[in-house]
């Protein structure tokens, strides 16, 4: 954890960000968006920047087809091993819980090592392996230590993170965004250096950032930084934790297990080269082939939901018609209100702009 | 998911190990990275992916003061004049 003065940190930005006109920094990940709106940072801005969620919720972006294939699988008796987070969010028709209590065979699992644990007891398992970068080294490393019970089949929901963060950029024309804060744990794994690209081929500055309060107004106060001096580049700020050629024994692993394939996006659509698929070689794991599936239909919206904008960063929370009034944490209509690093849920938790931003003259500068 | 937990290894037992995450102990998976007892680490989805190097973390701190203090001096110029 850093140790900085934070008043004195907050007054450098306000100073920073005068005469810099409007400006938007997106943050990548759902996590720090939760320390964002957890410890109020929104309120410490100064009128002219603005914080917006970015896509970093790899449970909000699994299509609804994902979801509804485990189901099927789940109700005809074979195991579904999921993550916590995975399990409220809503496929088409109904989420895992739902049909859990309706009989489907459904288990949570911390990690992968506990699935494996698990099927030792040689029942014809499945486990619903999603996230980004983050997670999959877990996953491919056992696979190629051959420590996964070949009753344990897997369905490879996995998806990476540069190559949203370029159809951002790309695709999403309507919004304009400044800086961007990188993820911290993500860049453990593929390194800093992954993240090069918003500097060199977009001129945004970018900041890998870790998660308390500290590290993201660090992030800030950097960003500005470079703007206002015209010395945009990357910074990695979590240096305690990431390295800027991340951990490569992780990310072989996951080169020798995985191939790297164009996959679909909750609400979104097909982003090239933005999922894992298993090789060839690990075929006899691979639950798509075991049992037929193609992840295709499904429906990733509910009608009036906006989390596929919400994650694009081009609407808030409360410019959904549905939030708070029809769905809320406790009842979800999207995935972005399921997940605690989804935009809609965090919002709910922890209140939103109108209410958390206080006079910036409060703050002495 | 992406939630990283900093814990402290406590024992190490072939390729997984025990962590103290403040009080609590969990067995996790540490394929990824070659930890000894007493390293501070990040735990995700039950697997190490990192060690946290506490001295970086002072570098940074003090990398950071500095850029402030030169942009305090910076404006105390401006000011001045």
């Amino acid at each position: 954890m850093l140790k900085v003065d934070i008043n004195r940190l907050v007054r450098n930005i306000h100073k920073l960000a005068k005469g810099l006109g409007d400006v938007r920094i997106m943050g990548f990940c759902g996590t720090h968006e939760y320390v964002i709106s957890y410890y109020g940072i929104r309120s410490l801005m100064p009128e002219n920047v603005e914080l917006i969620a970015g896509p970093g919720c790899p449970v909000c972006v699994v299509p609804a087809a994902y979801i509804d294939e485990c189901i099927k699988l789940a109700l005809d008796g074979i195991r579904v091993f999921t993550y916590g987070d995975m399990y409220r969010v809503p496929g088409t028709e109904m989420s895992l819980s739902r049909a859990k209590a309706e009989g489907a065979d459904v288990k949570i699992v911390y990690s992968f090592l506990d699935a494996i644990r698990l099927a030792k007891d040689g029942k014809e398992s499945v486990f619903f392996g999603v996230g980004f970068e983050t997670t999959q080294p877990s996953v491919a490393s056992r696979l190629v230590h051959k420590d996964v019970p070949r009753n344990l089949k897997i369905i490879s929901a996995y998806r990476l993170t540069p190559p949203i963060m370029r159809y951002i950029l790309d695709e999403v024309r309507d919004i304009a965004i400044d800086g961007i804060i990188a993820p911290g744990h993500v860049s453990t794994i593929i390194g800093s250096n992954a993240w090069k690209f918003l500097a060199e081929d977009y001129g945004l500055p970018v900041v890998v950032a870790g998660f308390e309060p500290e590290d993201v107004l660090i992030a800030i106060f950097e960003i500005l930084r470079q703007i206002k001096f015209n010395d945009v580049k990357l910074f990695n700020e979590y240096s305690r934790v990431v390295r800027s050629e991340g951990n490569i024994k992780a990310w072989r692993y996951v080169g020798k297990v995985f191939d790297v394939v164009s996959a679909g996006w909750r609400g979104i659509g097909i982003v090239k080269e933005s999922g894992l698929e298993l090789k060839n070689s690990y075929a006899e794991y691979d639950a798509r082939l075991e049992y037929g599936l193609d992840f295709k239909g499904g429906r990733d919206v509910a009608p009036g939901c906006r989390c596929a904008d919400i994650i694009l960063g081009r609407a808030k929370p409360t410019e959904c018609p549905l939030f708070m009034r029809v769905c809320n944490p406790s009842s979800p209509k999207g995935p972005c209100m399921v997940s605690s690093e989804g935009t809609c849920a965090i919002w709910a938790r922890y209140g939103n702009l109108n209410k958390i931003r206080v006079k910036t003259k409060d703050f002495k500068t | 998911m992406c939630l990283g937990i900093p814990g402290k290894v406590v024992k190490v037992e072939g390729d997984v190990a025990i962590v103290d995450f403040g009080g609590v102990k969990r067995r996790v998976d540490a394929l990824l990275v070659n930890v000894r007892p007493g390293d501070h680490v990040i735990v995700h989805a039950g697997a190490i992916i990192a060690k946290i190097d506490e001295k970086l973390a002072r570098e940074m701190e003090e990398a950071i003061s500095m850029l402030m203090e030169e942009l305090e001096e910076v404006r105390r110029e401006i000011n001045k004049s």
